[in-house]
């Protein structure tokens, strides 16, 4: 009924390639970043902060890296969560070695290293494929956290094997460590994580996201046509890893505070793709999706049953929440292998033609 | 044989140009097999050349050839008068060549618009930065190219299903939808693999008149490989036909049908 695109006429190509076509969609988008800017602020709790909103972005962010790799150019990688320990402790080596270095760039900057070491892990992927392409990109993801743990100087020598986030001021405020408020940490990942969607929009529906898709659908027709396969993937992988590799610096500045070499283990590499795949794989917006499910279920369940007064034990709400996780999994496989963001593509489809059928 | 520079006038009065690629001694071999033997023969301007033959007599391998994704064992491609180094397929896309294929090879993933968007690629060359600003050069390359290509989704009468995805359409539609991702890269030389295969009469109909109005309006020079005699007799200007990796028959479409060696070899000999 609100949902009808009819009197929007387009009259150049401009337009018709806009970014919301239709403009209750826009209408729509300027609500939730109203929210997500000046309305969540100001009403969230310090527990929503650390529990809800700062890992969902954080999260959604990483899928988004992987979703350009696995989800566009079709490249299944099961390292995300070692290319996020790149980011992560190449920032670190950052604000040690240069403590005057403003922490956002840091934070950028530190994604460049990751995709140098996401290219070199992707060159196996110009000979194989689909399963074999995972089980070598597994191959990075056990060697690098094996070399986060042996590399001393990674860590800076430091007795734990641990690495700490120090204390990062930017502008005079606090931006990182134990003193930093959550409200500064969450605008500093808002920021950040708005300005790669944007920058992820825009790569996905130009030349480079068809030369990807391409390469995803059918590859020997991808270079019959003038596309450079090789190219084509280590751009995705460089892309992907860079996403990921600032993805994992905010995971572990603006959210963990501290990290250890097995937090980038292969749960995390799952988590992701468990994200992507359920948020809808070569879709941006799938990733929030995803993100908002996976991190917000746990949530929901540790705080349901206390409203009900039922009594449910921390464990069982652990173990209830890996086995809804999995079932959703296979369900989305099965029934919708693109996932929430093609679910709400077709509900967007029959509302524009709400209440008629065709 | 005929002089490589002048050309020829056909009988419907179209002016034929000098020789555009030529195929010199092609010899294909798969380990012990060979696949082709010694081929020669030309392609001229702004002809439809076919290349006919019964199956497993070397058509398909011959357009891998063209189209690099095979490299011959021995003799070689020549591209406007030049021998042409052994290229990786997609270098050879940016030639000039573009082609279909007889298993469709469709972007499924993608609509209609975003196929023929691809096959503008090789006229795309902003930057990354500029992509994902959408700014600048990559946005104005974007209205170009979608101009360009809406040209030819009029052409080939596709405006309906534009933002359809390919993986929903019908066969038919698919194979036009594959001609019209070949023609978006404006090629100097277009290869058919079987463009009619698995079409009823009236879509074949259709078909042929594409191909026609292909190369009458934009002169692109057109090789396919076809089954049904009947179309490549109609369509086109020379045929070659191959049997068992070997050339047997090459000339206009009466020499051909007047060839011994072709008529022994569609409609097998006396031993």
């Amino acid at each position: 009924m609100f949902y009808r695109t009819s009197g929007q006429f387009k009259t150049s190509y401009t337009a018709d390639m806009a970014l919301f076509p239709v403009r209750q969609d826009a209408i729509l988008l300027a609500v939730i970043l109203a929210f997500a800017w000046v309305i969540l602020p100001l009403t969230a709790s310090e527990f929503a902060f650390q529990t809800l909103l700062i890992p969902i972005l954080i999260y959604s962010l990483a899928a988004m890296g992987l979703n350009i790799l696995t989800g566009y150019a079709g490249q299944l990688s099961l390292g995300t969560a070692a290319f996020m320990g790149v980011g992560a402790y190449a920032c670190y080596k950052l604000v040690t070695i240069m403590p005057w270095m403003n922490p956002v760039v840091a934070i950028l900057m530190s994604g460049v290293f990751s995709a140098g070491v996401g290219v070199a892990f992707g060159i196996p992927s110009l000979r194989i494929k689909g399963f074999y392409l995972a089980i070598a990109t597994l191959a990075a993801q056990f060697f690098l956290v094996w070399l986060f743990e042996k590399w001393a100087w990674l860590y800076n020598y430091n007795a734990s094997g641990a690495i700490q986030v120090p204390t990062l001021e930017m502008f005079g405020v606090t931006v990182a460590g134990p003193t930093a408020s959550s409200h500064v940490q969450y605008y500093v990942v808002l920021g950040i994580v708005t300005l790669m969607t944007i920058l992820c929009i825009n790569l996905t529906r130009g030349t480079l996201g068809r030369t990807w898709k391409a390469t995803r659908d059918m590859d020997i027709a991808a270079e019959l046509i003038g596309i450079n396969l090789m190219k084509s993937k280590l751009t995705a992988f460089a892309i992907s890893s860079y996403i990921v590799g600032v993805a994992g610096a905010l995971f572990v500045f603006m959210w963990r505070g501290a990290a250890e070499p097995n937090l980038f283990d292969i749960p995390l590499s799952f988590r992701i793709l468990f994200i992507a795949i359920i948020g809808g794989l070569g879709s941006v917006l799938g990733n929030y999706l995803g993100a908002i499910l996976i991190v917000g279920l746990p949530v929901i369940l540790n705080t349901l049953p206390e409203t009900f007064g039922l009594p449910i034990s921390s464990a069982t709400v652990e173990h209830l929440n890996i086995m809804i996780v999995g079932a959703l999994i296979v369900f989305f496989l099965i029934i919708e292998p693109h996932g929430l963001a093609r679910l709400w593509a077709l509900i967007r489809e029959k509302l524009v033609i709400w209440p008629f059928p065709h | 044989m005929m002089d490589a520079s002048a050309g020829y006038v056909t009988e419907d009065g179209r002016q034929i140009g000098g020789v555009l690629m030529e195929m010199k001694n092609i010899t294909l071999r798969f380990g012990g097999v060979v696949a082709i033997k010694d081929i020669s023969f030309d392609i001229r301007e702004g002809e439809i050349r076919a290349i006919i033959g019964p199956n497993g007599a070397g058509k398909s391998s011959m357009l891998n050839i063209i189209s690099g994704f095979y490299t011959p064992s021995e003799g070689g491609v020549w591209y406007k008068g030049a021998p042409r180094p052994p290229m990786r397929p997609y270098e050879v896309a940016r030639m000039g060549v573009a082609r279909t294929f007889q298993n469709i090879a469709l972007f499924e993933g993608m609509t209609v618009l975003d196929n023929v968007m691809t096959g503008r690629l090789t006229h795309m060359h902003s930057g990354i930065a500029s992509q994902a600003l959408w700014w600048g050069k990559a946005r104005a390359e974007e209205v170009a190219n979608r101009e360009k290509v809406e040209e030819i989704i009029d052409f080939l009468e596709i405006q309906a299903i534009r933002k359809t995805p390919v993986g929903r359409l019908p066969y038919g539609l698919k194979k036009r939808v594959e001609l019209a991702r070949a023609l978006a890269a404006e090629p100097s030389i277009l290869l058919l693999d079987e463009p009619m295969a698995g079409m009823n009469v009236e879509e074949k109909e259709d078909m042929s008149r594409f191909i026609l109005d292909v190369n009458d309006e934009f002169g692109t020079t057109i090789a396919l490989i076809e089954h049904d005699m009947g179309v490549v007799m109609d369509l086109s200007d020379r045929v070659v036909v191959m049997d068992y990796g070997k050339k047997i028959g090459d000339g206009t479409p009466d020499e051909v049908r007047n060839n011994q060696d072709v008529i022994d070899a569609y409609l097998g000999v006396q031993h």
